[in-house]
């Protein structure tokens, strides 16, 4: 009987401490960021930094992959949709209520194993490759070596924009192997001899080597002033006009604090240095000078 | 005596607990089925409006062989042929449950028949060690150790079925051991001294005796090491290559139908057919699944019979 008492006194306890787990301190606020691996890193490095910044807020951020992020965003279950695409490009997705916010730019480079003989490729070349129409890298000056085509997975957002600006209108690239992650895709272009593929910038490291293109080397510099052209934003959609802790993260990571130190750190493009501006149907325009010293 | 008589007319505290224990029990066990069931209604409701909603047919989806759901085909249907990732599932599958058979028996032989004791004290926690190794190492050893070496064996990128089978084989074979281990142990002693005493050898008695009476519980951990094969992600993903072809032979890339899912899932959005399919690829899993249960259970009944 006594055993029993004490039951009924924990059982109470365990409850009461269960129920009070599940309702949010007094003034504590937090938001759900959803979507894109790439802009994870940069997200979550922010919403850690905002936090300790502003007591009692929180920024939860997931994965998921840029599909989610926007399927989510539009059903209106997350705060903020991350995403390397524009919601447009994305089928299925109702962009007209959603509200993009251009948070940073990704160059992406093509990149081959060290030892296939050649650094520099033209756009048209690079296209052939990837559509099956070259197929050994002796076509190209290089060594007498087969070419493997390696790809990321189809709906990924460094496929899209690669695709996008590489191969020529109307055409696809031929099916080959596809890989998930970009360190997955650098690991194997590293190991496996004649493998082609394309990563974000700040994945090129010494196992692999980054190809030029028409004598344009993939770096920031080149992609601020749209000479090397295969980049793309990485977007943060609010489902209408962000408002609240929302907005106030956004300000934040959009702020030339965050913008000049974080995310050039973490090896993206402030998207407020680029002298070109893009939209979502690929025209690219030069920014006019006056209006950039605004925004600065 | 009024005292007594109230007594014995209510429940006593252990009849009160024990009835406690069985609504419990009871919950727990309404909890399972009721996740069960909403899994399956989920995936199969998911699966099958890629047919219903999205107009795509059942046949040209198992049969076709050209997998782009993103694009539309000569025909003015998506391209959603998955015959290139079913068939590179089965492929694997097969091919890693046969080379695994005969060492999980011949492993389990030696552990039950041979040398029980260093069976017990090496063979046992190794394997069971082997069990507990996350897929990602395997697959992470297969990339950098099994690739390259079928890439210098048979040419090519390494990437392809024969990397994946070798990768699953690994897998699959402590399950399959330690379950055959528990068949052959379950093989009454008397089977054993009756064939002895007949005069037979020792090979005699494990071939003809132990064996055949087990067979059975063998096929059973097969089928239960080829339903993990089939359902493996991660470290088949890593060394097939994913390229969604038809297989045309065991050293180029292939696809299987976890790899797919896995890689493509993050990238759809819910209700469009390019999701609505990575579902019906799902439903097959989980019918291959079902079927690979019932197999088991219909080859423990028929065990039980004889």
């Amino acid at each position: 009987m006594k055993f029993k008492k004490y039951n009924k006194i924990i059982m109470t306890v365990m409850i009461g401490l269960f129920l009070t787990a599940c309702k949010p301190l007094e003034g504590e606020e937090s938001i759900t960021a959803v979507g894109s691996s790439a802009l994870q890193p940069l997200v979550e490095a922010a919403g850690e930094q905002y936090g300790s910044e502003n007591f009692g807020k929180f920024v939860n951020v997931q994965g998921g992959g840029s599909g989610t992020g926007l399927g989510q965003i539009a059903a209106d279950a997350v705060d903020i949709g991350n995403s390397d695409i524009f919601a447009e490009e994305k089928n299925g997705i109702d962009a007209s209520k959603l509200v993009d916010h251009r948070v940073a730019v990704v160059g992406i480079t093509p990149i081959v194993t060290p030892g296939v003989g050649i650094s520099d490729i033209s756009l048209e070349n690079l296209g052939k490759i990837f559509t099956g129409e070259i197929t050994n890298w002796k076509e190209l000056g290089g060594k007498d070596l087969a070419i493997t085509v390696l790809n990321r997975s189809s709906g990924s957002g460094t496929r899209a924009t690669f695709d996008r600006w590489v191969l020529p209108e109307g055409t696809k690239s031929i099916i080959t192997q596809e890989q998930e992650s970009s360190g997955t895709v650098r690991q194997i272009v590293g190991s496996t001899p004649g493998t082609i593929s394309y990563v974000a910038f700040s994945y090129v490291d010494d196992t692999v080597k980054a190809l030029s293109i028409d004598g344009v080397k993939p770096t920031d510099e080149n992609v601020k002033k749209n000479k090397w052209v295969i980049w793309s934003y990485e977007h943060m959609y609010t489902n209408g006009e962000p408002e609240g802790l929302t907005k106030d993260f956004l300000d934040y990571i959009l702020s030339d604090d965050i913008q000049g130190s974080l995310i050039e750190a973490l090896g993206y493009i402030p998207t407020n240095r680029m002298q070109f501006e893009r939209d979502s149907k690929g025209n690219t325009i030069e920014v006019p000078k006056e209006v950039k010293k605004d925004s600065e | 005596m009024e005292d007594i008589q109230k007594k014995l007319a209510e429940h006593s505290g252990k009849a009160r607990l024990e009835k406690i224990g069985k609504a419990i029990s009871f919950l727990c066990i309404a909890f399972i089925v009721f996740v069960v069931l909403s899994i399956l209604y989920f995936v199969a409701s998911k699966g099958i409006s890629t047919f219903t909603k999205d107009g795509v047919s059942l046949w040209g989806f198992l049969t076709g062989t050209v997998w782009n759901p993103g694009s539309i085909g000569e025909n003015g249907k998506p391209l959603t042929g998955a015959l290139p990732m079913i068939a590179g599932s089965f492929i694997v599958t097969v091919l890693s449950a046969a080379v695994a058979t005969p060492f999980a028996i011949g492993a389990a032989i030696f552990m039950t028949e041979i040398s029980p004791t260093v069976g017990k004290k090496i063979l046992q926690p190794v394997i069971e060690l082997l069990v507990g190794i996350p897929s990602v190492v395997y697959g992470f050893i297969g990339l950098s150790v099994i690739v390259p070496f079928m890439r210098n064996t048979f040419g090519g990128s390494g990437f392809g079925i024969i990397s994946a089978a070798v990768v699953l084989f690994v897998m699959i074979l402590p399950t399959v051991t330690s379950m055959a281990v528990d068949t052959l142990k379950a093989v009454p002693r008397h089977y054993r001294e009756a064939s002895l005493a007949l005069g037979a050898t020792r090979w005699q008695t494990i071939y003809k005796v132990v064996l055949r009476s087990a067979t059975p519980g063998l096929l059973t951990a097969v089928v239960f090491g080829m339903a993990r094969a089939f359902g493996e992600a991660l470290a088949v993903q890593m060394v097939i290559g994913n390229a969604a072809l038809m297989p045309t032979n065991l050293i180029t890339p292939a696809s299987t139908l976890t790899s797919i899912l896995t890689m493509n899932m993050g990238n759809t959005v819910m209700g469009t057919l390019e999701n609505d399919v990575l579902w019906s690829l799902a439903l097959i899993l989980l019918v291959m699944a079902l079927f690979f249960n019932i197999l088991t259970r219909w080859i423990g009944k028929k065990g039980a019979m004889n």
